[in-house]
Order: structure tokens, then sequence, then C-alpha cells
């Protein structure tokens, strides 16, 4: 399991990988943003952290279409499915899943303090938003990768896995804006959706893989 | 050890290909599967791998234990993709199915000369010819323990001292107490292996002599 991680994240940072794909299109969303809105400073520091969250989850389901089609083309991808008696495919996907979220998803949480600057967010605001991404991703590379196992024989499936993943990701997108939201507007809690935000990553974190798995087992041709 | 096929059937996309195919091989055994194209060579044996549902019919392996308790567990399956990483060198990759399949066997760089690559393991998969790819691919059945090979045509874009050095790999194998189901066009030079020719969907004419 800790070879196919190294080799997800090698793959990963190497040329075609596409790891930097993310963190550009994810610089290049946040960068128009007050252009568009104007230099009003306080709205940009009120829409925020939800532009980062945003931003983030676009930047994350941009990758997500190849991670099982590029082992697919090349007959990798069968060789993972009959592993299963040794590795549980499930625990395959989640491994690809875990590098995937490192190696293209961890580099937008790191990014995103950057960008909370261009949004004119206070520090305390900075450090909400950047740990409930932090925590939240993994969720939506889960979801995201049940959608990929679903459109894994499509040649164009990138746009199907959005539509697919989209509405699924909406709990996670909710409940980590409002504890970015919480840490800084007074009334507001933060522990709560905070939590419960911890909570949907670790019930995803089963369930995206298993049906992923199922999907994978299912789809070979 | 035995892989028993008893009247198995596959289909593709809710279209029989084959039909009524039986066999069983033994410990030692090889069985070549020949037959024009799309009469269900490579079907057969992803229905064998379990990558492709079982239509009708069974095919089972027997006595293979705890260490293998399903033909997928048992055996490694070559198909037409290498299942190789060009953007990684040969080593990485060979090191990876070391890794991920268990039951090491040979070292990376044994596996790579055993196959006449030797030191090339540094570089890119992508650098690769394609007669150069296939023995790479060839050499990761070599890095980990299968006591049954899947070859679906092995020896495509091989040259004639390869196809040489392959066939006397498969001999071992076999002699080691290994089972070989191949699907090939062309003669793999293996003695004394039972045939099976895939024919235009006759159920009968399908059963290993």
């Amino acid at each position: 399991m800790w070879s196919l991680f190294l080799r997800d994240i090698r793959l990963n940072i190497r040329a075609g990988g596409g790891a930097l794909t993310g963190v550009i299109f994810f610089l290049a969303v946040i960068a128009t943003i007050p252009f568009g809105v104007g230099p009003d400073l306080k709205l940009l520091a009120r829409i925020g952290p939800a532009i980062l969250w945003i931003g983030a989850l676009l930047s994350c389901l941009l990758g997500l279409d190849r991670l099982f089609q590029a082992d697919r083309e090349d007959g990798s991808l069968d060789l993972l499915v009959l592993g299963n008696d040794r590795h549980m495919l499930a625990l395959t996907v989640l491994t690809k899943c875990l590098a995937h979220w490192a190696g293209s998803v961890l580099p937008l949480v790191i990014a995103a303090p950057l960008l909370g600057l261009f949004m004119n967010m206070e520090p305390l605001g900075i450090g909400a938003t950047a740990l409930a991404l932090l925590v939240g991703t993994p969720a939506i590379t889960f979801i995201g990768a049940a959608g990929a196992a679903v459109a894994v024989a499509l040649p164009r499936g990138g746009l199907l896995i959005s539509v697919l993943v989209l509405p699924l990701t909406i709990p996670v997108l909710i409940f980590g804006v409002s504890a970015s939201y919480g840490a800084t507007a007074n009334p507001d809690p933060f522990l709560q959706p905070f939590l419960i935000l911890a909570a949907l990553t670790l019930f995803l974190s089963v369930l995206g893989p298993v049906s992923a798995a199922l999907a994978l087992r299912h789809g070979t041709d | 050890m035995r892989l028993i096929a008893e009247n198995l059937g596959g289909e593709r996309g809710g279209d029989t290909v084959f039909a009524g195919i039986g066999f069983a091989l033994e410990d030692g055994q090889a069985l070549v599967v020949t037959g024009p194209n799309g009469s269900g060579k490579s079907t057969l044996l992803r229905v064998i791998a379990g990558l492709l549902p079982v239509a009708e019919g069974s095919v089972k392996i027997e006595g293979g234990g705890e260490a293998f308790p399903s033909i997928a567990s048992a055996c490694h399956y070559l198909g037409h993709q290498n299942a190789m990483k060009p953007a990684l060198s040969v080593a990485e990759n060979l090191r990876f199915w070391r890794d991920f399949n268990g039951d090491g066997q040979l070292g990376v760089e044994e596996a790579l000369e055993t196959v006449g690559l030797g030191g090339i393991g540094h570089l890119p998969f992508g650098y690769l010819s394609t007669g150069q790819r296939r023995r790479s691919a060839i050499a990761k059945l070599l890095v980990s323990h299968r006591p049954l090979w899947l070859l679906d045509e092995p020896t495509a874009g091989l040259d004639k001292a390869s196809e040489g050095r392959f066939a006397g790999l498969m001999t071992r194998h076999c002699a080691d107490g290994g089972m070989i189901v191949a699907a090939t066009h062309l003669p793999l030079g293996l003695d004394g292996a039972k045939g099976l020719v895939m024919g235009e969907l006759l159920p009968q004419q399908g059963t290993a002599s």
C-alpha cells in the first residue's frame, strides 16, 4: 500500500502529472475575484472564506477524472482489481485517494493562506479557513473517487464527474464555510460546524472508497 | 493445483462471444489458445482472470490452499497493455509491482537481466521501444511468484531472440510446476502444450484436445 502511495505521488509530481494544474486554477480564480468585485475591502473580507472554499472545491474537481482513467488506459487498473484478495480493493482506492489528495489538493490548502491575503481576510479568518480546508477537502476527494470510478470508461468523463460529484459536495461546502466564518463572526460557533466537517470526512472516507471499489469491480470490460 | 473450466461461456456487451469451452490444466501444463480475430481469446482470458463475469458454466482453481484461494490471487495477467507508467523508470515500475503483488521472487535487476534488458532499469519506461516495453512487462511476471500465467498475445512486438528467450522462461515456469494459459497468433515454442482452438461460435468446437 505504501508503495502504491509513493508511486501515485511520484506520478503526480513528475511531468504530465498535473499536480500544479489545480493550484494554478485556484490562483486564477481567487486572483480575478477582486477585479470583478471591485476595490471594496470590507466586501472582499466578508466573502473571502466562501470564495476560497468555492475556488478550492472547483480546483479539487479538476484532476479527479484522471484518478482511475490513467491506470485504466495502461492496464494497471486490471492488476489493481485482480489484487483484491491481497489488498482489499476499497483500501487500494483509499490509498489512491490519499495520494491524490497529498499530491494535488494539499498544495491548494497550503496556497489558501496566501490567497486569503488577496481577499483582505484577517489572520484568524485565514487560519480558520485553511484549517477547515485541511479537514474538509479529503471528503471532496473521497466523493470524487466514487464519481471517477463510475465514469472511468468514458473518454470525456471529467464533465460528468463534476456534475455527479458537485451536488454531493454541497454539505462539505456548507459546513466548511460556516466553520471558516465561525472563527471571525462573533455569535457564530466555530467548533460545531468544524466537528461536523470532520465527521463528514471520516464518514466519506469509508463510503467513497467502498462505492468506488464496487463501481470499479463491475466496470471492467 | 488444477485449473478447471467447464462449459464456460463469455459475453461482451450482451452478445455471446464463446460458449461451451472446457479444459483442465494440471501443475506444469500449458494451454495455447488460438483462433481468428474476434473469436474471443482475450475475452476468455479476462473471464478466467475474473475481470469479466462468467456468462455460463464455471472456471475455478483447486488445491491452491490458503495462499491462492482464487484464480485472481493465483494469476499473473499480462494483457495487451503493459501496465507500466511511462513517467516512471523501468526499475521503479517493477519495484512497485513487486511490492504491491507480494510473493517476491527475482530481484528487479535480476529479472531485467533475465529478459535481456540488464542495465536499462534507470530509463523512463516511456523511452523504451515497443519490444523493450513488452520485455519489461514480461519481467513483471518474474518479480513476484504466481503459479498461473494468463498471457494475452505475450510475444506481440518481440524479435526472434526475445521470443526464444521467452519460450525458455515459459518452459522453466512449467517445469517448476506453474501453469500457463496463452492466447496467441504466433507459435510460442512451448513443447507439449495443450491446444484450444476458438471457432466461429460452434459450442462443441472449442473443447480442449
